[in-house]
């Protein structure tokens, strides 16, 4: 019986890459990314300002935070897709980016009169912002649990919550393009937000889908 | 622990497998079994031993879809060890799904009270016993293990009529010495 399963298993041998799992992963991010962009343009638009906007601060601060949320979840995928893997600084710079953005915005609002607070705080766009960011990150969420199909993680409801955070980082910066919000308060608090709830789904959907 | 002859021979194997070497992956696979037969016996508990080869089969079947989650710049035996315990895991957790009781089964948790009935039963048999005996096996037979009458007389070798009567004028006389009277 078991002869005959690896006879099988070798006459079924195929060359693998190097590499193949991050060339999946990447691939599978990149294809989604565009339909995430795509979505983005059809359905929101870009915010009205575009042509000026990347000469301000705050469009690269929301550039540059869901970008490394983005590509510090692909990182923790990556590790906990294995089934000897783990992994703990994707994590912790997370965690220390997010901290130095809430410094940030302390400072930008400490000198914020009182009038501007609100704008930088809840702008006018806080309660449809997270739920944006999930809808976009959709595309990219899906395509990562189907290329994490292939894998092998050791737990299924972690790795499933890093590619949730790759997605809603590649969501929430498809969306920081459509977004006119200028308080990085704004961004620590609601894109923050919006990527959690895209990580909460992926662990739900990685505990479900990425059994091996 | 593996020795570093057995990580750097199996490792070689591996590199030469993910590269399309049939040969050597045969190879591969054969020696891992070898190794994964009595790491699983030793896991599963003896009444459990003739799943070992289920298990082996099952790694190494993951061994080959999953094999592109080997990093090949790291040790491939924890690799290795990683699959087949991820393997032994998911086998125990299904094999004590399997041995729980369907949900539709669960009757309501008050519906049946061991105690009282084992209670009844044992003043039911003090009872039984000191009528006569064939009278006393019948009513036990035919009221509490729910054979039927036939049967019952069969057992007995009188005719389901006599066996009839017999029963009717044991739980008469029993009505008679426990009925409490007038109802």
């Amino acid at each position: 019986m078991t002869d005959e399963l690896i006879a099988r298993l070798s006459a079924d041998l195929k060359p693998v890459r190097p590499r193949a799992m991050q060339r999946l992963l990447l691939g599978a991010v990149l294809l989604s990314a565009i339909i995430a962009i795509t979505a983005m343009i059809t359905w929101l638009g870009p915010r009205a300002d575009i042509a000026t906007a990347p000469m301000t601060m705050m469009f690269w601060t929301k550039f540059g935070y869901t970008l490394a949320l983005s590509i510090l979840g692909g990182a923790a995928t990556l590790a906990l897709a294995r089934p000897d893997g783990v992994t703990r600084w994707p994590w912790r710079t997370g965690l220390a980016l997010l901290a130095l953005l809430l410094v940030g915005a302390v400072i930008q609002l400490a000198s914020a009169s009182a009038e501007e607070m609100p704008v930088l705080i809840l702008g006018g766009t806080a309660l449809v912002c997270p739920w944006r960011i999930v809808v976009l990150s959709l595309p990219v969420l899906l395509a990562t649990m189907l290329a994490l199909r292939r894998f092998a993680p050791a737990n299924p409801t972690l790795a499933g919550f890093a590619a949730g955070i790759m997605a809603g980082g590649t969501g929430a910066w498809a969306y920081s393009f459509a977004c006119g919000e200028n308080g990085m308060m704004f961004l620590a608090l609601w894109y923050t937000l919006g990527i959690l709830i895209v990580g909460a789904l992926g662990a739900v959907l990685g505990r479900l889908l990425l059994r091996w | 622990m593996q020795t570093d002859s057995t990580e750097l021979r199996l490792r070689n194997l591996m590199l030469a497998s993910l590269d399309g070497d049939a040969a050597a992956y045969r190879t591969l696979l054969a020696e891992l079994g070898t190794h994964l037969r009595p790491y699983f016996t030793r896991r599963l508990t003896p009444a459990f031993a003739a799943q070992a080869e289920d298990l082996v089969q099952e790694t190494l079947l993951a061994i080959h879809t999953r094999r592109m989650t080997y990093d090949r710049t790291r040790p491939l035996t924890a690799w290795l060890h990683a699959v087949a315990h991820h393997k032994f895991v998911d086998h125990v957790r299904r094999q004590s799904i399997r041995l729980t009781v369907p949900l539709d089964d669960d009757a309501p948790f008050f519906a049946h009270d061991d105690n009282a009935d084992a209670l009844a039963r044992r003043d039911l048999s003090v009872v039984l016993d000191t009528m006569p005996a064939r009278t006393g096996d019948l009513i036990r037979r035919t009221r509490i293990d729910g054979v039927s009458v036939a049967e019952a007389a069969a057992a007995h070798g009188m005719s389901e009529t006599a066996a009839k009567v017999s029963i009717h004028r044991g739980l008469r006389s029993l009505v008679a010495r426990f009925g409490g009277g007038e109802k």
